[in-house]
């Protein structure tokens, strides 16, 4: 399957990218897609704990499925106001 | 009806916007940027968000607020990209009957928006140095 990664703030800061193409075997995971995600962009490693991840606009956890075509978007923690 | 702006956000239009006959509180909130932070003099602050999903959690904020406090109108506009400091860098309006409810409101909504929006805020130092500030971790 195939994903768009969004990265916000800290994490596109540390990936050097603010969107990627993200492609993982079909039953794939939120945690996959970070796993895959950190072995590709190795800074992102000690964000990786204090990332939210929302699919398609919806927040979602490690072990939640993933959809062929969906938007992931990395979330580093907020501080709007 | 929730926003967000690159220009600046006028809060006298968002007030005035909510002024009605049958509200005697109408309570304007500007968060304004400040140039200090921790002891550090702030040259510098910008936003940046997930904008589709921040907007839909402003306008949830907008609506949850209706429904827990007994107020009739709730408006929040947060702006995005440079902020210079001193100016209204977010702005929530509510109307209610009475005062009371609007600043409990207006309080709950700045708490919330804090915690469940997906923006972000960068400062950088006169002393050099930039940096994202700490922030809440987003729960689903």
């Amino acid at each position: 399957m195939q994903l768009n990664v969004l990265f916000f703030a800290q994490a596109r800061e540390r990936a050097g990218v603010s969107s990627a193409i993200l492609t993982l075997p079909e039953g794939a995971c939120v945690r996959d897609a970070l796993d895959a995600l950190v072995r590709e962009h190795a800074d992102l490693a000690p964000l990786r704990a204090h990332l939210a991840v929302a699919q398609d606009g919806v927040l979602v956890r490690a072990a939640d499925a993933l959809r062929d075509g969906a938007e992931l978007a990395l979330l580093p923690p907020v501080s709007g106001g | 009806m929730a926003t967000l702006s690159h220009e600046p956000l006028d809060a006298a239009a968002a007030t005035a916007a909510l002024q009605r006959r049958d509200c005697g509180a109408v309570l304007t909130f500007l968060g304004t940027t400040r140039d200090h932070h921790d002891g550090r003099h702030v040259t510098r602050l910008s936003y940046e968000a997930y904008e589709p999903m921040a907007l839909r959690e402003l306008e949830a904020l907008e609506r949850e607020s209706c429904e827990r406090f007994e107020i009739e109108a709730c408006t929040v506009a947060h702006r995005l990209g440079e902020v210079p400091p001193a100016e209204p860098s977010v702005v929530v309006v509510v109307a209610s009957h009475h005062r009371g409810p609007a600043f409990d409101a207006c309080r709950w909504v700045m708490d919330e928006l804090k915690k469940r929006v997906p923006i972000w805020k960068k400062e950088t130092y006169a002393e050099g140095g930039e940096e994202w500030v700490s922030g809440t971790k987003l729960e689903g």
